[in-house]
């Protein structure tokens, strides 16, 4: 067995773990769905209504509205996937298990990161078909450039991901509330429904180094036909990578420190 | 050579010190007992061996590979088992065997899977889910996640804690014929000494985080002129002998 297709099967193995787990709880099925359809819901309908008022530029204010509550959702529920996946762990007292297999840590993270893609997926497909239904919103007429947005909000959700985990290493579940709420918390930041310049002036570096602002600047570029903002898709690319290596930096630091402290023994308790 | 050697292996927590430079070795086949108080060292001697732990210092190597350095090598050939690590509780016990068939990269799982299930009497209990089983149904299972990928070490920490007898005595017999035929070391922690007196060969006896006393169950009962384990367990513990005792 060579070692790439062991590793393959290893993170396959904890894939799986995750789908057995969704399979056979429509609970849990119905909850990944729930918010982002909710979101929907709510701004769906409070864009139609500026849309009713104000005609064409509140049409397209409604677009943006909609496109952003749709890709924020991507961000969101890619780190809650990656962050819940770990957590599921540490819930089910499995992760000794886990952490006593040969599965690496890297091998982890790819196999968490495989099960947010898969929630994402899946919460948001709901979601995407009623936009489409209700408000005739079809977040594709974005074009291709709705891929490398996509992309780089999952990238982000995976840093933050990896940046709770590292916490919830560092202390514990105590920590485990952060995998709800951290990105939440950079929702004013990140531009989703207003653009940049709407931001204080002293907040805007803030915003602009979040990957989201620039990917949510490129996404109403896109909405107003003005084709793809490039700039912005390359600094949302970068600055995720410079946070990605942050992130990773911070995870395998916490990881080893969590070996030192007996961490991967205590840390359900 | 040693198929588990730890030498001056110590862990320290602050100004706690966990484990306090132990050394020894087990050969290929034993069954040796890790014995101790409470705090004494034993689950974090494990843990260490498991990988789970950066020891302060020391070394180990297991099956020759320097776990500092090469742990997984070392784990693709273990396995663990204790009664305080669960399996996922909402997963069926085929769907936790097949996890872990998966992560061990067993060839032919599922016929591994059912080849367990007939061993461990599991064959009913497949599509149940592990947080439905009893006690013992549980220990089983954790059995035969242990022996998934026929392990050549296999790391136990109280294996027959909270079983009834009947259910403690299936699995310890399990482990002897288990490792008769394959030829596993095995590293047993309890606290139940006549499960320690019938599988093991060796025991290491710990207190405060050092190896206070070692030999075969029958040398430490002549060492210590005593008729059983738990008795040499509690002059160990209790920094008594025979002799005082009969004077006292």
């Amino acid at each position: 067995m060579t070692g790439a297709y062991a590793s393959a099967r290893r993170i396959w193995g904890l894939i799986y773990r995750h789908i057995a787990l969704y399979r056979a709880s429509w609970p849990r099925l119905i909850e990944l769905a729930y918010w982002p359809t909710l979101q929907l819901c709510i701004w769906g309908f409070t864009a139609s209504f500026f849309a009713a008022r104000l005609g064409n530029p509140g049409a397209v204010a409604a677009g943006g509205l909609l496109g952003g509550v749709l890709l924020w959702e991507v961000a969101l529920r890619t780190q809650m996937g990656l962050a819940l996946g770990f957590l599921e762990e540490i819930w089910s007292r499995n992760l000794g298990h886990v952490f006593v297999s040969p599965l690496r840590p890297w091998e982890l993270v790819a196999a968490l990161v495989g099960v947010s893609a898969l929630r994402v997926v899946v919460g948001l497909l709901p979601a995407l078909v009623l936009a489409y239904l209700l408000y005739a919103f079809d977040i594709l007429t974005i074009g291709l450039v709705l891929i490398p947005f996509v992309a780089n909000l999952m990238v982000m959700g995976w840093w933050v991901a990896l940046g709770v985990i590292s916490l919830i290493l560092r202390h514990g579940a105590g920590a485990e509330a952060l995998a709800w709420s951290v990105l939440f918390g950079l929702t004013p930041f990140s531009a989703v429904f207003y653009p940049v310049s709407a931001l204080p002036a002293s907040i805007r570096p803030v915003a602009l180094a979040l990957p989201s602002a620039h990917v949510f600047e490129g996404m109403r570029a896109a909405l107003a036909g003005q084709g793809v903002a490039w700039g912005h898709l390359a600094w949302a690319t970068g600055l995720n990578a410079l946070w990605l290596a942050g992130a990773v930096l911070l995870f395998a630091n916490q990881f080893r420190s969590a070996r030192l402290r007996g961490a991967l023994i205590s840390i359900g308790e | 050579m040693g198929v588990i050697v730890a030498t001056g292996l110590t862990k320290r927590y602050g100004a706690t010190l966990a484990v306090d430079a132990i050394d020894f070795a087990v050969s290929r086949g034993q069954t040796v007992g890790l014995l101790g108080g409470n705090g004494a060292g034993k689950t974090t001697t494990i843990a260490m061996l498991l990988g789970l732990l950066i020891p302060t210092a020391g070394s180990i190597f297991i099956l020759g590979h320097d776990m500092a350095r090469d742990r997984f090598a070392a784990l693709a050939q273990m396995n663990f088992s204790s009664p305080y690590v669960a399996l996922p509780a909402r997963l069926t016990v085929a769907e936790n065997l097949r996890v872990y068939g998966h992560l061990y990269n067993v060839p032919h799982a599922e016929a591994r899977i059912a080849e367990l299930a007939d061993e461990l009497h599991l064959r009913d209990l497949l599509a149940r889910r592990a947080g439905e089983l009893s006690a013992g149904q549980k220990t089983r299972v954790a059995l035969a996640k242990s022996l998934i990928n026929r392990p050549r070490v296999l790391l136990l920490d109280e294996p027959t804690a909270s079983l009834d007898p009947d259910t403690g005595d299936m699995v310890r017999t399990w482990l002897e014929r288990y490792r008769a035929a394959s030829g596993c070391t095995i590293l047993l922690a309890s606290h139940n000494m006549a499960e320690v007196e019938r599988l093991c060969s060796q025991v290491l006896m710990m207190k405060q985080g050092r190896i206070v006393d070692r030999g075969a169950p029958a040398e430490l009962l002549a060492r210590h002129g005593r008729e059983n384990l738990e008795q040499v367990f509690l002059d160990i513990a209790r920094n008594r002998t025979a002799a005082a005792e009969a004077l006292a």
